[in-house]
């Protein structure tokens, strides 16, 4: 598909969704102030109670993510375009990522506001760094230079960085983003390392004449696969792919779990978007149905084996873990191998399988995460210890924890199951029977480790000196059931999401 | 003028060296530091193919990666405080409470 080129100020009118967020931004900021202006600073025990100053600037967040929704609405689609004399991508893919983060964002902005370690501390910060964070992601989905993508990463990076680190007074928390912020730096230098070498080959910095100079020929193997390797390196990193995945235990335990929920689903997505757009564009050409590998390296063959040893890596790992968040972590390492394994087939049938998965991923990934909040609004219960006979204490959180984990294993009633047959079925077709195979014992695996958290549930007797668990709230039972429903549901009546995957899968490819 | 490579040697030098430092090295701000050489080693690579190949993107890219790599060091330099304050120690080693 090639787009059309806009000017600068003709672009303004389609960059609106971005700007209303960077307009939520501060004016949660500004209201922040404003309203808290003449009282005396929080105390610290007034963590966990709420006041009107912070319930007023998560209304200006929602409120700021649904305008950038009805801006985006309001826009529609009329054909691929690029952005900002080319910059910025406007295309069914990208606009597909916009829905997604604007969701994600919205919905962890929900899922924190009963979790009482979070409320009231600092939230007007907390607000708006989700919110930068989902500009960042965006922008990361759409565009289509290096210097553009490299600063959206950052955008993405650098509030990451400070959200994991966000409860304060919590080792664990500090530590968590002291770890992310080492890693995350490093990776993104060895990307931009990889990106000047890139440049220095073809000459350019925009994804489109780089191709230009890559099907032209001539660069050898060495010069290509270095800068290859240093850029997957900071992809890699952002979709917690093995092997620059050592932070995503450490990040995901000590940071706080809404937060956690957060980094599993949206810089995941970011990453694996940029990831498709990068080499779809700057090293393959051709055609919707002949797009084929440019240059002297197969990076498909790289990607396979990344994806291979991301999930094997991931679920052997996650086998081991008591800790249901390190656990999580390692299964959503597993995952982003999953999805790229859809990465690995050109052509529009693995980028259409993936937005299937993706948006199944979201749903049961952010429910068992909620699951995990819900139980432990008060203190921190995260063990596998700490759900034992959760399945009878409270039956709906265990029922749909069972759900949410089954789904994620893929076993066939739930969602799960049909989003991973569908990138299986684009590899068989696409004749890679060795990755798909290793796809298929990978779910076997996984089917271990998820089973034991459904046994300590519903078989293991309760710890009776417990206390007693935490009430469920009214807004995590509402987004409990919005969670549960599309994971059962979509796991038979796939058609609607399955045509939006499929319009969606559409790249714009040059100008 | 020197040529175009032996800027590139020197900027792989550089980058290597950041590289050690991140990953040999204990103390943190030794670690930050290292990030910056890695993130000026792109740097110079960047200018020195703009200037042997007259064309500008390189050096606009070079002026991001500098407003960037200050805001990088400032949330770094912030988590290292943060982290100082409760164990009055910058060594990566201390940090340990999150297992394995």
């Amino acid at each position: 598909m090639n787009g059309t080129v806009l000017g600068n100020v003709e672009s303004i009118r389609y960059f609106l969704p971005e700007i209303v967020l960077v307009g939520t931004i501060l004016a949660v900021i500004a209201f922040e102030l404003l309203a808290g202006r003449g009282r005396a600073p929080e105390p610290p025990t007034a963590i966990g109670r709420r006041s009107p100053v912070c319930d007023g600037t998560l209304a200006i967040g929602l409120l700021g993510v649904a305008g950038s929704l009805a801006a985006l609405l309001s826009l529609g689609y009329e054909g691929p375009l690029l952005l900002f004399e080319g910059a910025i991508a406007w295309d069914p893919f990208s606009i597909f990522f916009r829905w997604f983060f604007l969701a994600v964002a919205a919905a962890v902005l929900l899922i924190a506001h009963p979790y009482r370690p979070l409320v009231c501390l600092h939230y007007g910060e907390f607000v708006s760094l989700v919110v930068g964070t989902a500009f960042g992601m965006m922008l990361l989905a759409s565009s289509t230079n290096l210097l553009l993508v490299y600063l959206a990463l950052e955008m993405v990076s650098l509030p990451s960085y400070i959200l994991a680190g966000f409860l304060r007074g919590d080792r664990k928390s500090s530590e968590a983003a002291l770890k992310y912020a080492v890693y995350g730096a490093a990776a993104s230098g060895a990307m931009l390392y990889g990106f000047s070498f890139l440049y220095g080959m073809t000459g350019s910095i925009h994804f489109f004449e780089m191709r230009e100079a890559i099907a032209s020929g001539g660069i050898p193997v060495v010069h290509l696969l270095v800068p290859i390797v240093l850029v997957l390196a900071g992809f890699g990193y952002k979709i917690a792919a093995v092997p620059f995945h050592m932070w995503a235990p450490d990040v995901y335990e000590g940071s706080a779990t809404p937060i956690t929920a957060f980094f599993s689903v949206g810089p995941k997505a970011a990453g694996l978007a940029v990831l498709i757009r990068f080499f779809h564009s700057v090293f393959a050409a051709g055609g919707e149905a002949s797009l084929r590998v440019i240059g002297s390296v197969d990076w498909t063959l790289l990607l396979a084996i990344l994806s291979a040893i991301t999930m094997t890596l991931g679920n052997l790992a996650a086998i081991g873990q008591d800790n249901l968040k390190r656990m999580l972590a390692y299964s959503s390492i597993a995952h982003a191998g999953t999805m790229l394994m859809g990465a690995v087939v050109l052509g529009g049938s693995g980028v259409h399988a993936i937005l299937f998965y993706l948006v199944v991923y979201a749903f049961m990934n952010l429910g068992a995460f909620l699951v995990v909040i819900a139980i432990s609004i008060d203190k921190r219960r995260e063990t596998i210890a700490d759900f034992r006979g959760l399945g009878w204490r409270m039956p709906f959180l265990g029922v749909s924890m069972t759900v949410f984990l089954l789904s994620l294993t893929g076993v066939p009633p739930t969602a799960g199951f049909v989003a991973k047959f569908a990138i299986l079925r684009a590899l068989i077709e696409e004749e890679i029977y060795w990755l798909a195979v290793i796809g298929v014992l990978n779910t076997v695996v996984s089917l271990y480790y998820y089973a034991r958290v459904i046994k300590a549930m519903f078989l293991d007797a309760p710890d009776p000196t417990e206390p007693a668990l935490p009430s469920l709230s009214r807004i995590h039972l509402a987004l409990l059931a919005l969670f549960l429903v599309p994971t059962i549901l979509l796991g038979f009546r796939f058609g609607v999401l399955d045509a939006i995957a499929a319009a969606s899968r559409f790249l714009v490819v040059g100008s | 003028m020197p040529p175009e490579s032996h800027y590139l040697m020197v900027s792989l030098v550089l980058f290597l060296v950041g590289c050690v430092g991140v990953l040999a090295r204990r103390n943190l701000l030794v670690v930050l530091m290292g990030i910056e050489l890695m993130l000026n080693a792109a740097n110079l690579a960047f200018a020195a193919f703009s200037r042997s190949r007259l064309l500008v993107d390189g050096e606009i890219v070079v002026f991001f990666v500098i407003a960037v790599a200050a805001a990088e060091a400032a949330v770094g330099l912030a988590i290292v405080v943060a982290l100082y304050r409760r164990k009055e120690t910058v060594n990566l080693d201390r940090f340990n409470v999150l297992h394995q």
